[in-house]
């Protein structure tokens, strides 16, 4: 018994000095490493500080012990809002549709480029279908509302030519098609770049499968369907929960360089609410508060997604 | 049975077609036209505003430019380049792009090395407390608050400062050096060197490709940046950057009634001249560097997306 103590002491005393010689011998991992953490510890942890604001009547210039506590009032004051519905209402709009519309275009597009046999030209188009992505939203922003303007915008000028509408559409001044200019501007800036995930998983599938099935008679549509797809099933599920996870946080600079006075009821989103709300009007805590809201509906998504996924697909990414 | 290889490219075309049953055919054929759809609409938008600002600005106005100018001109570019606001843009922008992009790699390589050396002690902390920012932040107002007690508000260090190492782009950079043989380090280390040099001197040269495909991240990202601009520099003259000022121009004709009267005077002047070839103009501008640029860095990205989805 004695033995063992001595022996677990000695043990004990040996890992503490290894762990200093240790530390001593990597001390220039430790000079390039440990700048970087304060750096994120300031810039990315410290505002999550902030969010004690929220529960205060922040003013600025005091110190945090001079301000006044005020407990959820600004939480109640928000869930009072009957604004604060509409902006959830177009934050969970959008961010559902461009969900849906983000998750299922991309794979359709790479199913199908998958099956261009000329090399050319599917590096042709591939790069082809990244230019937007490289596009500030500011440019993006503009150039939709070009393709869209009702004197002169290319897509009424092809529906009138066809003959589907009689009158040009106001596609930048109906609340009610705001959603939809979103969504469909997010597919043409982004399908190409969120294509490449797939695309790479597409091409670690092994050719054997695809022999296999030439060998039974499969044609082309079939392999897609049985071997293509089925291949990258675990590369859409992981996108799918991260996206989830981001779900709320998918940002506001579409919905504020998109929109405008005429369509605000249907434009504003969460982010947008409080920079109007909180950072102009100087209503910091108000403000902040509808940050965590935020924060907190994301994360929840997240845990959600990732666990229904956990259950029913043995794929997770935690 | 092997068919007999024709060389004539009509023989060929029809060896082709009999090689493959109907509904392969079909699938060719809708394969192709969506490739044609998608290669226009991608495109279309964008010639369509480089035939606009070489035309002339009055018969901009009569409309049905397509992907042609009607009355060629570089009136409109003349004109831009006159305008101090898109010169100190564009001199903001482009030593933002710089400094940005170079701290960025400098900050992100070096955190990337040392979480790939698995006999670093502090690895897996690090690594969660990086993780963690994918997924946590504070938000728009308490970062705000934050800029203004730094006092980092009406200054060339808000562009650059906040967000210095990005826990994406590290995680890239990570997995690429995980991917090198390690013994590589370990005959450095047997030559005496250590782990600075290491990095300086093994890691960083085989490390281009993941470096590149960060650096075109960085670098898209400052370069197509604008609403740091909006709130923390707006007022301040000197430090507006291009994409700000185009976004300035682009929103005033919709909602000139909530720009600042600086914009407003702005957009009037460039109103009189013309509205549509000027904005045009300046959308060309404003995209034209990173329309050079992204066709060559396309093989590193690509790898590099792909490295960093599979491993975050």
């Amino acid at each position: 018994m004695k033995a063992v103590t001595v022996v677990s002491e000695k043990a004990y005393k040996k890992t503490e000095r290894n762990a200093w010689k240790v530390f001593k011998s990597q001390r220039y991992l430790y000079y390039m490493s440990i700048p970087f953490v304060i750096w994120v510890f300031v810039f990315q942890y410290l505002p999550l500080w902030g969010w004690t604001m929220a529960f205060q009547k922040y003013k600025p210039g005091l110190s945090f012990f001079e301000q006044k506590w005020v407990g959820l009032e600004h939480f109640r004051t928000l869930f009072r809002d009957d604004h604060f519905y509409q902006v959830l209402r177009n934050t969970l709009a959008m961010s559902l549709m461009g969900l849906i519309a983000g998750f299922i275009v991309p794979v359709v597009f790479a199913l199908l480029l998958n099956e261009v046999r000329i090399q050319v030209i599917k590096r042709f188009v591939q790069t082809v279908s990244y230019l937007p992505h490289f596009v500030s939203w500011v440019v993006a922003a503009g150039i939709v509302t070009k393709m869209l303007s009702a004197d002169g915008g290319v897509v009424n000028d092809m529906f009138m030519g066809l003959g589907i509408i009689e009158q040009p559409i106001q596609f930048m001044a109906q609340g009610k098609l705001f959603w939809w200019v979103v969504t469909f501007g997010d597919i043409w800036k982004e399908t190409g770049w969120n294509a490449i995930i797939y695309l790479a998983a597409i091409a670690g599938i092994g050719p054997e499968l695809y022999e296999a099935a030439r060998v039974d008679g499969a044609s082309r549509f079939r392999q897609m369907w049985h071997i293509t797809l089925p291949g990258i099933r675990p590369t859409i599920i992981i996108l799918l929960i991260m996206s989830i996870g981001h779900l709320l946080g998918t940002g506001f600079e579409k919905q504020f360089l998109l929109g405008n006075h005429l369509v605000i009821d249907y434009s504003e989103v969460l982010d947008l609410y409080a920079l109007n709300y909180g950072l102009a009007m100087g209503r910091y805590s108000f403000g902040t508060a509808i940050n965590i809201f935020n924060s907190v509906i994301s994360l929840i998504l997240l845990f959600a997604a990732n666990g229904i996924f956990k259950r029913y697909t043995n794929e997770s990414i935690m | 049975m092997e068919a007999v290889k024709s060389s004539t490219p009509v023989g060929r075309l029809n060896n082709w077609l009999k090689a493959k049953s109907p509904q392969d055919r079909i699938l060719e054929v809708v394969v192709y036209l969506f490739m044609i759809v998608v290669t226009v609409l991608t495109i279309y938008p964008f010639l369509n505003v480089l035939a606009i600002s070489f035309n002339d600005s009055v018969d901009t106005i009569r409309g049905g430019i397509t992907i042609w100018p009607r009355q060629f001109t570089l009136k409109n570019y003349d004109l831009i380049f006159t305008y101090e606001g898109l010169i100190t843009g564009f001199k903001i922008s482009f030593l933002r792009t710089v400094i940005g992009t170079v701290a960025g790699l400098a900050s992100g390589s070096m955190l990337a090395y040392t979480l790939a050396r698995s006999d670093f002690q502090a690895r897996r902390f690090i690594s969660i407390f990086l993780a963690v920012t994918m997924y946590v932040s504070g938000g728009l107002i308490p970062g705000f608050i934050l800029m203004k007690e730094l006092h980092l508000i009406d200054t060339f260090a808000v562009y650059i400062l906040p967000g210095l190492v990005s826990a994406f782009n590290v995680f890239i950079i990570r997995s690429f050096i995980d991917g090198l043989p390690y013994a590589l380090q370990e005959s450095a280390k047997l030559d005496g060197a250590n782990d600075f040099t290491i990095y300086w001197r093994v890691i960083l040269p085989l490390c281009k490709p993941a470096l590149a495909t960060v650096a075109l991240f960085l670098a898209v990202g400052q370069w197509n940046s604008w609403f740091d601009t909006y709130l923390f520099n707006g007022s301040n003259e000197s430090l507006t950057t291009l994409q700000y000022e185009l976004m300035k121009i682009l929103q005033s004709t919709t909602t000139s009634a909530t720009n600042s009267q600086d914009a407003a005077n702005m957009a009037e002047r460039m109103a009189q001249v013309s509205p549509e070839s000027v904005k045009m103009a300046i959308t060309i501008i404003v995209t034209v560097p990173i329309l050079i640029v992204y066709p060559f860095l396309q093989k590193y990205f690509v790898k590099g997306m792909t490295l960093g989805a599979v491993k975050s």
